[in-house]
């Protein structure tokens, strides 16, 4: 435990790239709007990201307010709501968390955690920032074109997509969604390789991969499967576009409309699914990979406590990315396929269980007697994971096929995807927040707002989706506007309908509070010092707080040890930094 | 404990690497850079290429996916794309010359490349300005080769001779790679100037980036042109020859 066996990687190597030349701002402009400061680029989407969130929340209101009491808002008529739907999915999935995750928390963690001095190409970083503003605005347009937003649902299935009988499918809904999407993705492709590339070769002296904070893992790994999944998704926009501008027929069959046969002809839409699949179950991992890692480090700090199976913990981040490529069509099982095909992708699909049932157990064991302080942080990590844990057993009753047949398009898959890709994330957004927040602004968030803040989410979020997996085995259809008069459906159904209702309108607001406190704690908030959380890795150790332009002042930071050296036997305090030399060979880096 | 090698001019060497999967895991996951002698721009040209790859993998799946599903009769390449050469149909015709200007196209960069590390300003520059020649060469026979098929009666959305989708993944793909390659031909343009200009000579700095440029930006370059004539490659196979 003291006396560490030599190892390979135990002197610390000479710099191998010159220090980089940063570009220097010298307006306002350039230093707070067009910047290229991966920091600056960072707030920038985040705020943007939370901007455009608050839309889906409200919209997520209106919905909840339809099916608790139908018809108490008349402008909600059936068309509106699936509008509603379809905006608030896909705000959520992609320009709030995929946004939030890798554009927010990857711009400013990545150059920090690894002791870069910025991005590897800041520039195109910025262009990045920009061309998602761009694909959230012409997104907002659409509530605004003739006709309003598209209704499709969030997974745009064709032939309805594009057909009248859809909101936007004949007007501008339909094709404003899809050029934003190709817009996001082209931003997002600039933004990506930057963080792919400033992990692989920016890295500073002595951090060797094997060293890096699982942050730094889960955000690696989830950009590298956004390259290579938003692809898909790309050339699904690209050629449904076609296919409502020009009048292709890529994934249009033969079709009547009110009467009249439609000029297309032999399309796939089953090639469509497969195509968003290929993105859309990837994208779930894009969401959840930076949440683990986030989360293990959460953990570890506030339970002053080495994670648990370090290696271990990487290689499951590695596995499940992987996996996830070979496991789409499990969101086709309805949609007829070759029950061979069902066999190996519900076997895929569940094999998936055991990586990520490994890093829970991690997660225990690192809580194992640990020094637990139930910070903010903390009680969003501890909720995250029991929401994952339940979110990812409904997600075992989905993955075999006839389980999943009669669930299909039930509330239960509603509670299940929310569970596990919606309320777990967001805990990790909301604990990560309040964990770095004391880093970018140098003040803490207020702590009194922070805890009603996470009581009324987290046990809200239970009230909300738990009785939404009861009313799925009843049978209550997802995406119905309103249910009318139906036998299965049993009158206590409805009241629990109106209490899910109330409850989505609490928690909603118990986000007002937060995003008051964002702006409150900035002025008003505790002075937090440099290192509140007296966490090891190289972000709290920066000369200044908020950290300078560049990060590091003159020398750059040189990396001795992992990022989990929390109460080592022998040491002086119950935290070593990882950029503290290690004369006396004092770690716990191999034990794991 | 490794003892640390010095060299003649004082820096330190990294240990020896342990022997078997273990050194090779650790090389690779080793301080700093992963690819060493990697530079970032590189890294970022081939990471992003793998990213189009799976594009243009897609797109070509989904043409597959059309062309194995259709219930109508596939138009067949060799006769439409013939073209009538005094008084012959000449299948393919217009297409091999295509492919064989692009090919071409890939030998001039390759040697640009080797010139541009030999710091041969102009020889570099006049290569990359002829392959950026050949490149629009190809663009415009591809222009023609549309407007032929055009005036033929295919449309993205109906063609004389079958099947629907035959017009809409011909113009989606040879289309997209057509962009592909317009911009390569940009880019190629913009660097021949730089290198013509001697910006890599004497370390003039970059507009937007304020960052020096080097001579490598001529070999990233080339990773995109030659990236541009794989697909082609591909897609010649695949549409044209199947």
């Amino acid at each position: 435990m003291v006396n560490i066996p030599s190892s390979i990687d135990d002197p610390i190597p000479p710099a191998e790239v010159e220090d980089v030349e940063l570009y220097h701002s010298h307006s306002w402009w350039t230093t707070y709007v067009f910047s290229q400061d991966a920091k600056v680029i960072a707030i920038q989407y985040s705020m943007t990201a939370m901007s455009i969130g608050v839309v889906a929340l409200v919209l997520s209101w209106l919905m909840r307010i339809q099916l608790g009491f139908p018809g108490a808002l008349p402008f909600i008529d059936a068309e509106r709501y699936y509008q509603f739907i379809t905006m608030h999915g896909m705000i959520m999935v992609i320009y709030l968390l995929t946004a939030l995750f890798l554009g927010g928390f990857g711009n400013y963690l990545i150059p920090l955690m690894l002791g870069a001095r910025d991005m590897v190409f800041p520039y195109a970083n910025m262009l990045s920032y920009w061309l998602y503003l761009l694909a959230v605005l012409v997104l907002v347009a659409s509530f605004f074109a003739p006709g309003g937003p598209t209704g499709a649902g969030w997974t745009l299935y064709p032939p309805q997509a594009v057909l009248s009988g859809t909101p936007g499918g004949q007007d501008w809904g339909i094709i404003l969604m899809l050029v934003s999407l190709i817009l996001f993705i082209i931003g997002f492709t600039m933004g990506g390789l930057n963080y792919v590339v400033t992990v692989l070769q920016g890295r500073a002296r002595g951090m060797t991969l094997m060293r890096m904070p699982l942050t730094i893992w889960g955000i690696f790994t989830a950009t590298v499967m956004a390259l290579l999944a938003f692809p898909a998704l790309f050339v699904a926009s690209v050629m449904m576009l076609f296919d409502r501008l020009l009048g292709t027929s890529f994934f249009m069959p033969a079709i009547v409309e009110m009467g009249e046969q439609l000029k297309h002809n032999g399309g796939s839409p089953i090639l469509f699914q497969h195509l968003f699949w290929f993105f859309g179950h990837p994208e779930v991992y894009i969401v959840a990979l930076p949440a683990f890692g986030i989360v293990s480090d959460l953990i570890s700090t506030h339970a002053r406590k080495n994670i648990f199976g370090y290696r271990m913990m990487v290689w499951a981040i590695v596995i499940i990315g992987a996996l996830s490529f070979v496991v789409w069509a499990h969101h086709m099982y309805v949609s007829g396929m070759n029950p061979k095909f069902g066999f190996f992708f519900a076997t895929t699909t569940l094999i998936i269980a055991v990586p990520t049932a490994l890093k829970v157990y991690n997660w225990i064991l690192t809580l194992w007697r640990g020094d637990i302080h139930l910070t903010l942080p903390m009680l969003f990590a501890l909720a995250f994971i029991v929401t994952f844990l339940n979110g990812g057993l409904t997600g075992l009753f989905l993955g075999n096929v006839v389980v999943d047949v009669p669930l299909s398009d039930t509330l239960f898959v509603v509670a299940h995807f929310h569970m596990v890709m919606g309320v777990a994330p967001i805990m990790v957004v909301f604990g990560a927040i309040y964990h770095w927040y004391p880093k970018i602004t140098g003040r803490m968030l207020d702590e009194t707002m922070g805890r009603i803040h996470f009581w009324v989410t987290f046990l809200g979020a239970y009230l909300i989706f738990f009785p939404m997996h009861y009313l799925g085995l009843l049978g209550m259809p997802r995406r119905y506007y309103e249910m009318g008069e139906t036998a299965f459906v049993p009158p206590s159904a409805h009241t629990l309908n109106e209490f899910i209702t109330i409850m989505a309108l609490i928690v909603g607001a118990a986000q007002m509070l937060f995003l008051f406190n964002l702006f409150w704690s900035y002025r008003r908030g505790k002075d937090a010092g440099g290192n509140p959380w007296r966490a090891t890795t190289l972000e709290w150790q920066t000369p200044t707080t908020p950290p300078p332009h560049g990060n590091w002042g003159k020398d750059l930071p040189i990396v001795y040890r992992w990022a989990y050296d929390y109460s080592v036997p022998g040491a002086a305090e119950d935290f070593i930094p990882q950029n503290q030399p290690n004369p006396d060979r004092i770690s716990r880096e191999h034990m794991s | 404990m490794h003892e640390t090698a010095k060299t003649e001019a004082g820096t330190t060497l990294p240990p020896p690497l342990a022997p078997g999967i273990r050194g090779f895991a650790s090389d690779w996951a080793s301080d700093q850079r992963a690819f060493k002698n990697v530079s970032w721009g590189k890294a970022m040209m081939w990471i992003f290429l793998l990213s189009d790859t799976f594009i243009f993998g897609c797109f070509l799946l989904a043409y597959m996916t059309a062309r194995m599903s259709t219930t109508v009769p596939w138009p067949n390449p060799s006769e439409v794309f013939a073209l009538n050469i005094g008084g012959h149909e000449i299948p393919l015709i217009l297409i091999a010359i295509m492919t064989f200007v692009l090919i071409t196209s890939s030998g001039t960069m390759a040697m640009a490349v080797m010139y541009g590390y030999r710091r041969d300003r102009k020889k570099t520059a006049v290569l990359m300005l002829l392959t950026a020649l050949l490149g629009a060469t190809f663009v415009s026979m591809q222009a023609f080769e549309w407007t032929k098929l055009i005036t033929e009666g295919v449309r993205p959305w109906e063609n004389p001779w079958g099947a629907a989708q035959f017009g809409s993944t011909f113009f989606m793909i040879t289309g997209f790679h057509g962009t592909h390659v317009t911009i390569g031909v940009i880019f190629l343009i913009i660097i021949a100037r730089k290198v013509w200009r001697g910006d890599f000579d004497n370390e003039r700095r970059g507009f937007f980036t304020s960052r020096k440029g080097h001579y490598e930006i001529v070999e990233i370059t080339g990773l995109y042109w030659h990236f541009v004539d794989l697909v082609w490659v591909f897609i010649f196979a695949f549409f044209y020859l199947w």
